[in-house]
């Protein structure tokens, strides 16, 4: 069974008086614990793919179940309690929250999403802050850590709580090409550790080829779809 | 809760001065209306008390009619004595009645052989005045404290008036009162003191003992104009006064009409008007606060939204619930509301007891150097706490609801 299954799905929004299709009908699949990009120009309808599958959106039309949930049946409780659950986001801007430490950045899918008790909690943040190599900077605001240790904490916030599938959009754009190859690394390792999905946009040709399966976007269509490197 | 309580106070302190400044708000509006409530309550409850402590009574009990033209002072509106009888009766049944006193009132001329002038004389029962006015002795400025007011044949005066006929303690004097017949009588006195004069009725009125009223106005029947009474907890002055009502409604005349009035204190002085304005006052300080705690915390928490909507889609996104974005500010609201009304109280009771320390005096009407001893009771600091953190609570729920409502897309792509 596919983890993403998209068929003609279809996104359009509306500006002012007139509709403006963001994808077009599309159809692909996404095998679980798989590294998938979605490459293309900026405007091709990337981030309006991740965010349908990000639960964050709804599709105009066709269908988009992840883990064989229709996420066109999910309210907006329903789709933060399944993001919650199942999807863990990487942004390209790392979003870390600024008053809280590198450990409680960390912890705040935990503590506030799905309210592990405080020693397994502790547990898990200090795994993860170890496998991306933070642990270190535990202690230290996100104001005090370069912006590849912002996406390394990012990451490790994604996995924390053990999903399915991480989305990823842009995830190395503020970063130079050592540090993104770095992160690319690092979400590649800990998808072999963890067997979770990744998915990740970006229009980055350097960065495209690390991906194992890459979709080309362009104009809201699929140019190719669930190529293999 | 205690998580979202912590991660609500690193948010406050992200903003640290303005945090202060609206903390600052919140407590000089406790601070203001807290101060007002001390004082203001203090100085109502002192001009109350002097007033039915050493004049009024709490309660007093007239026949119909005597009220209206009490300025007058008919004799022809006395009670008889089955009817005092008859309230005596009731006072004596009602548990909650400490004392009563009656009174002979009424107007006559005072003359110091050399001058004479009008005065308003009270005819009272020198023991049961002091049980029921006990602060009565207390006003006297010059003579004795100690002892029954007066004894027969023994006056005590208003200060104005032994200051205009310049009258002295051990000075004989005459009173001189025409009775309900219209025939005239006079009667000596030796002044035995001098009394320090009160706002509102009966405060520049001078004593004799009621027998020699009686004498002087030629009464056959063991008469009295009015009977104060005192209650052993003025909080239940309203309970008393139905009760004393009820109980009194059935005294009638020959038509079934009903023969007696009973008053409050409120009803028989101006100075009630006063204490409802200070009420009023407080009310509209109260109101004052609370627009101030809404519009200050309303503020700081809607800039709290705008600057943090890339953040609350953050949060959203990886799949906060949407109430628990909703406590996540409300909590902010709470503490903010919670952390002032705290310092609020400390602050505020802080200058209640300084303000007892300095002992500032003031005058009330003729009444001079009346120290100012304020006190605020648990409850009213508890109101008005409860009221803080509720209003605080009340003007974050607008921003804490639009960041719980907001689109996580639009929200991740603000600026």
């Amino acid at each position: 069974m596919s983890l993403v299954q998209a068929t003609q799905l279809a996104k359009t929004y509306r500006a002012g008086d007139i509709d403006v299709p963001a994808i077009k009908g599309v159809d692909f699949a996404i095998e679980p614990s798989s590294f998938v990009a979605f490459v293309g120009p900026s405007g091709s309808g990337k981030s309006t793919l991740l965010n349908m599958i990000g639960c964050l959106d709804h599709p105009t039309s066709g269908t988009l179940k992840v883990l064989d949930t229709d996420i066109a049946t999910l309210d907006r409780k329903a789709a933060a309690k399944f993001r919650g659950e199942h999807i863990g986001f990487v942004f390209q801007d790392f979003n870390l929250i600024p008053v809280l430490t590198v450990f409680e950045n960390v912890e705040y899918p935990l503590r506030m999403v799905q309210k592990w008790p405080a020693e397994k909690r502790r547990e898990q943040v200090m795994r993860m802050l170890e496998a991306v190599g933070m642990t270190d900077q535990a202690d230290k605001r996100p104001d005090q850590i370069s912006g590849g240790q912002k996406q390394r904490v990012a990451v490790a916030r994604a996995l924390v709580s053990n999903p399915k599938l991480v989305l990823a959009d842009e995830p190395t754009a503020n970063l130079d090409h050592d540090t993104a190859y770095r992160i690319l690394e690092l979400m590649k390792r800990m998808r072999d550790e963890s067997r979770t999905t990744f998915i990740f946009s970006t229009h980055d040709p350097k960065i495209m080829g690390e991906a194992e399966v890459t979709f080309t976007l362009e104009d809201g269509l699929l140019q190719s779809g669930g190529h293999h490197a | 809760m205690l998580d979202v309580l912590a991660i609500a106070s690193r948010n406050l302190l992200r903003y640290r001065r303005r945090t202060l400044l609206t903390l600052l708000l919140i407590v000089i509006g406790m601070v203001a209306v807290l101060l007002f409530i001390a004082v203001a309550g203090s100085f109502k409850s002192m001009m109350v008390g002097q007033i039915t402590d050493s004049v009024l009574g709490h309660v007093q009990v007239h026949r119909k009619g005597y009220v209206a033209s009490i300025d007058n002072l008919p004799l022809n509106l006395n009670l008889k004595p089955q009817m005092v009888s008859k309230v005596e009766d009731a006072l004596k049944q009602n548990l909650l009645v400490e004392s009563w006193s009656p009174r002979v009132k009424f107007g006559g001329m005072f003359s110091n052989f050399a001058e004479t002038t009008s005065i308003r004389i009270n005819g009272i029962d020198p023991a049961r005045e002091a049980a029921t006015t006990p602060l009565l002795p207390g006003r006297m400025t010059e003579g004795e404290k100690d002892g029954p007011l007066v004894s027969r044949g023994q006056i005590v005066i208003p200060q104005l008036l032994a200051r205009g006929m310049k009258t002295k303690i051990g000075d004989t004097v005459v009173v001189v009162a025409t009775n309900r017949d219209g025939s005239v009588n006079g009667k000596t006195f030796v002044v035995r003191g001098v009394l320090e004069g009160i706002s509102g009725p009966g405060g520049r009125d001078g004593y004799i003992h009621i027998d020699d009223a009686r004498e002087l106005l030629r009464m056959t029947d063991q008469e009295v104009s009015e009977i104060a009474i005192r209650l052993k907890d003025f909080a239940r002055l309203n309970q008393v006064d139905s009760q004393l009502k009820q109980v009194l409604e059935s005294v009638t005349n020959k038509d079934g009409k009903p023969m007696l009035e009973v008053h409050t204190w409120a009803d028989l002085s101006p100075f009630a008007s006063l204490a409802r304005m200070i009420d009023l006052m407080t009310l509209f300080i109260k109101i004052v606060l609370v627009s101030i705690v809404l519009v200050s915390v309303m503020n700081v928490m809607i800039m709290a939204v705008f600057e943090r909507i890339r953040e609350i889609g953050t949060i959203a996104a990886i799949g906060t619930p949407p109430g628990r974005i909703l406590s996540l500010f409300l909590a902010e609201g709470l503490m903010l509301g919670v952390v002032g009304t705290l310092a609020g109280i400390v602050l505020s009771l802080a200058g209640i007891f300084g303000i007892n320390v300095w002992k500032p005096t003031f005058a009330f009407g003729q009444q001079q150097n009346l120290v100012m001893a304020p006190t605020i009771a648990p409850g009213d600091v508890m109101t008005i706490a409860i009221l803080v953190v509720i209003v605080a609570v009340i003007a974050s729920l607008q921003p804490a609801w639009k960041a719980s409502r907001m689109d996580p897309i639009s929200a991740l792509r603000h600026v």
